[in-house]
């Protein structure tokens, strides 16, 4: 993490979409009137959703939107990293996961293809459609290594699947999130290991209890339909 | 009342009190730097950790832990001691070591409590992070690498000052004290942050490397700038005011005081008069006493007492206004008058000109309705004091006069006196806020007084006053917010135009005066008089400019004076430093002048002085009491102001610039630095809408 600053070049203006402020009208509904402000966070996901990123004219047009003085707006954006106070490409943004397990894996590798192919982190390419960032851990280390890319996960990559996939959002192509070896979400990577005896999973081998206030038998036998 | 233990001696305390509140009711010191008594608790410091039984077995944080019946606590177990080493080395350890450079050096709490409480060495080695400075103004010196994210700054600003400029921003390691892409801070209290930043990150921009603090003679004095009249404190090296703080006074600016009250005091050194000058063939040359003596005496003696005036300016002590009273009112003089801007008040009861509800009353005040009054400029740190009692839920504010930011929130009645009228006869919306009221309070500001109607205003408040039952025996919610410092007791004195005589307004009219006594009087209009000026004051401001015969005399920090605040509170300024020059007090001056005239005053020393005053005006012999309701029994709304039709015109701005508004502040740079700073800001918010 490094120390965080708004962008040197900002947009002239800064004006809510229809969607956007309508999205935004329900966040500031679930609040009392006075504590408006307490949609601050939700409602610059949305301008992000939005733009892409939060510029200098987006918090003035929050700060106004919520009744609140703009260095509490400018507070809140510069504490949670997940805000880009930078423009980010606009095909795609890629959060390389860097942390130990990620790393371990191989994400050091898959800078070099970033570095290559985007060019320096935290900056936009040169045609303006990529950009890179380093984050940490974004829970999904069973995965390793992984990104996240824009919406999405991208799980189980390598040098080679990374370089498809950039090249498809090159390409104007949508890739499919998820893991590029072929698993389904994060079952064991070749042949099942463990758990190969369904009586370990199915309950058959638990030590029989009776639950205080459970419900009579003829019930209980009902409810797992439920 | 509850009583807890703090290292085994057995203390009494009041319900809701913190540990770190109960350790000092038993005498023990416990080092902090985030809490703050008067402002809201961050707890993030953690310098303030104790050991508390029962409850978990590690250090807790006093400031913010609610202290409990049969509590033990322990400030001196080895457990706090490492707890405070340990806190002492985190704080330190981004911390630069340039005390020798640092304006804060011998007044750090952070270097002092690193001296008592911290390790004897170092054991980093790593870089310390350094941090960019910020812009907050011209006041407000920065060097954020210092800085160790207390946040008291940020909660001042805030919740006193009600300018939410300034903030914490990033966070972790790289959090950063900064006001938004370095605006100034745009409060008339922000050099306060100053006095509230515990280590150099915040410190005095006009007073960098000017002096240490070991160096200053310290006076504690009483402020001028506006009619509050706050404690201060005047540090003065040699002959020279380097600076002045505040001190604590909860009856009238609890440990705040306004920017130009902190930083008018470099004008004390531009643009003064160190020697009598005469006007010769349209210029002035300097002069000896005994030549501007026999100039003034030779027109006072020629001209008949009817064509004679005095005008009494607004940083005038009662001490010389008494002397100028005797020694004019002695000569049959009947047009003196202490009220330049013109506000139409004075004469009859006491309490038809005077705060009565108290700075301190305004605690107590539940409905608060202000007329033709803004306090943000005409007294900021009343202003706070306002703040303070709509931020705590206890008070609503209305407001008659001009719309603008008071930094809390009113309900807008109105702009001129016909919306008062209006408000007396509603019985809905906010009349009805302040009929229901408990304590209400009704302040007439400068902008409703100074203006011809401004006495048929007056009346109408007290209408008003007495409609809402703003007046009763324990109770006096009827204010006057003055704007001058010497206004109270001018209008004590009974400084003003007696039977035929003429008011400040009437006496700059050209032919109106054969000589006019300016005493200290920069702001009257004198464009217009033929009169012989002479001009008794300290700079070379608009009265000297037109005088024909200037006598200097000692700004308030360079003679002992009596001034009666707005509340009617008699206090004591002290002298810090000599006067200028040949400059000489003011009493002294109108002492030697009285000689020459032949009508000699019958005192000879400051000490002769005041026993006349005190005799022949009771109400200055009682230092720092203000009557406050004592006196409400005997007050006769009626008889307040005078007859007649206010007219429709609304109120306008009793201060047009409030960094700008005495000669000191106007020989000021720092005031004019500021004045400029924040003429840009309001352009770029009119350019903004």
């Amino acid at each position: 993490m490094s120390v965080r600053r708004l962008a040197k070049e900002q947009p002239a203006s800064f004006a809510f979409s229809k969607d956007t402020l309508k999205k935004a009208e329900w966040w500031i509904a679930k609040y009392p009137a006075d504590r408006r402000q307490s949609a601050v966070i939700p409602i610059l996901w949305l301008v992000q959703k939005q733009e892409g990123w939060v510029s200098e004219p987006a918090l003035n047009a929050i700060a106004e939107l919520l009744g609140m003085p703009v260095i509490r707006v400018f507070e809140v954006a510069t504490f949670y990293t997940m805000f880009q106070l930078e423009p980010v490409g606009k095909v795609a943004l890629v959060q390389l996961c860097g942390t130990t397990p990620c790393m371990l894996r191989g994400a050091n590798d898959l800078k070099t293809v970033l570095e290559a192919k985007i060019g320096p982190k935290n900056h936009l390419s040169a045609d303006g459609k990529f950009s890179w960032e380093e984050v940490e851990c974004l829970g999904a280390c069973c995965n390793a290594p992984m990104a996240a890319i824009n919406d999405y996960y991208y799980e189980d990559l390598t040098p080679e699947s990374l370089g498809r996939i950039l090249d498809d959002f090159a390409a104007g192509k949508a890739p499919q999130p998820g893991s590029y070896e072929g698993r389904k979400s994060s079952e064991p990577k070749d042949a099942v290991h463990t758990l190969t005896d369904p009586k370990l999973y199915d309950g058959s081998a638990a030590k029989k209890i009776k639950l205080p206030n459970a419900p009579a038998k003829a019930k209980a036998k009902k409810e797992p339909a439920a | 009342m509850p009583k807890a233990k703090v290292n085994g001696v057995e203390v009494e305390f009041e319900p809701g009190m913190t540990v770190l509140q109960v350790a000092e009711l038993a005498g023990e010191e416990i080092p902090r730097f985030c809490y703050h008594e008067r402002l809201s608790i961050a707890g993030n410091c953690r310098m303030c950790l104790v050991e508390v039984k029962p409850g978990p077995p590690k250090p807790q944080a006093s400031c913010a832990l609610p202290a409990a019946e049969n509590q033990e606590i322990f400030t001196n177990t080895p457990m706090v001691k490492k707890a405070r080493e340990g806190v002492m080395e985190f704080l330190l350890i981004n911390h630069p070591l340039d005390c020798p450079i640092c304006d804060q050096g011998g007044e750090c709490d952070l270097q002092d409590q690193a001296m008592g409480y911290g390790r004897d060495g170092s054991r980093y080695e790593e870089n310390k992070r350094a941090v960019e400075e910020k812009y907050m103004g011209p006041l407000i010196k920065t060097v954020m690498t210092r800085c160790i994210q207390c946040t008291r700054c940020v909660r001042f600003i805030t919740e006193v000052a009600g300018v939410p400029d300034i903030g914490l921003i990033s966070r972790g390691e790289d959090v950063e004290i900064t006001t938004y892409l370095d605006k100034a801070v745009g409060s008339e209290l922000s050099a306060n942050v100053i006095d509230l930043c515990p280590v150099g990150a915040l410190t005095s921009k006009p007073y960098a490397f000017n002096a240490r603090p070991w160096e200053l003679k310290k006076t504690e004095s009483v402020d001028v700038m506006d009619a509050l009249g706050s404690a201060i404190r005047v540090d003065a090296r040699a002959n020279e005011v380097m600076r002045v703080l505040p001190r604590i006074n909860d009856d009238i600016n609890e440990e705040w005081i306004s920017d130009k009250t902190r930083y008018a005091c470099d004008g004390l050194l531009r643009q003064r008069l160190d020697r009598p000058y005469i006007r010769e063939a349209g210029k002035l040359r300097a002069a000896t006493w005994a030549e501007a003596f026999a100039a003034v005496a030779a027109k006072v003696k020629a001209a008949k007492p009817e064509r004679i005036g005095v005008i009494a300016g607004d940083v005038q002590d009662a001490e010389s206004m008494k002397a100028a009273l005797d020694l004019f009112g002695g000569l049959g003089v009947t047009s003196l008058d202490c009220r330049q801007d013109g506000a139409q008040v004075g004469g009859g009861q006491r309490e038809a000109y005077l705060f009565n509800t108290t700075i301190a009353g305004l605690d107590q005040a539940d409905a608060i309705l202000l007329v033709g009054c803004n306090p943000r400029l005409e007294a900021p740190v009343l202003n706070a004091r306002l703040r303070k009692a709509w931020i705590s839920g206890r008070a609503q504010i209305g407001v008659i006069g001009e719309r603008v930011d008071l930094t809390y929130d009113y309900e807008h009645l109105g702009a001129g006196p016909a919306s008062l009228k209006t408000l007396v006869k509603a019985k809905s919306g906010f009349a009805k806020v302040l009929k229901d009221a408990k304590n209400p309070v009704i302040i007439v500001g400068g902008g409703a007084l100074a203006r011809e109607d401004g006495s048929a205003v007056l009346a109408m408040a007290a209408g008003a006053a007495k409609t809402f039952g703003a007046v009763r025996e324990d109770w006096n919610g009827f204010n006057v917010l003055h704007t001058a410092a010497s206004r109270v007791g001018g209008l004590d004195l009974g400084f003003l135009p007696g039977e035929g005589g003429l008011s400040a307004r009437q006496m700059v009219a050209k032919g109106a005066l054969d000589v006019l006594f300016l005493l200290g009087a920069d702001e009257a209009d004198l464009s217009q008089t033929d009169a012989f000026v002479v001009y008794l004051g300290t700079h070379g401001d608009a009265g000297a400019h037109r005088a024909d015969v200037i006598l200097p005399g000692a700004a308030y920090t360079e003679k002992n004076g009596l001034y009666v605040n707005t509340e009617g509170r008699v206090q004591m300024a002290s002298r810090a430093v000599f006067p200028k020059g040949e400059a000489r007090e003011d009493w002294a001056i109108l002492r030697a002048l009285s000689e020459r005239l032949g009508a000699k005053l019958p005192y000879d020393s400051l000490d002769q002085l005041r026993a006349k005053l005190f005799a022949d005006h009771p109400s200055f012999g009682q230092i720092d009491y203000a009557p406050g309701a004592a006196t409400a029994a005997g007050f006769d709304l009626g008889a307040v102001g005078g007859k007649g039709e206010a007219d429709d015109a609304v109120f306008g701005p009793a201060i047009k610039d409030f960094y700008l508004t005495n000669p000191i502040a106007r020989a000021s740079v720092t005031m004019a630095e500021c004045s400029a700073v924040a003429a840009q800001s309001r352009a770029k918010l009119v350019a903004a809408e």
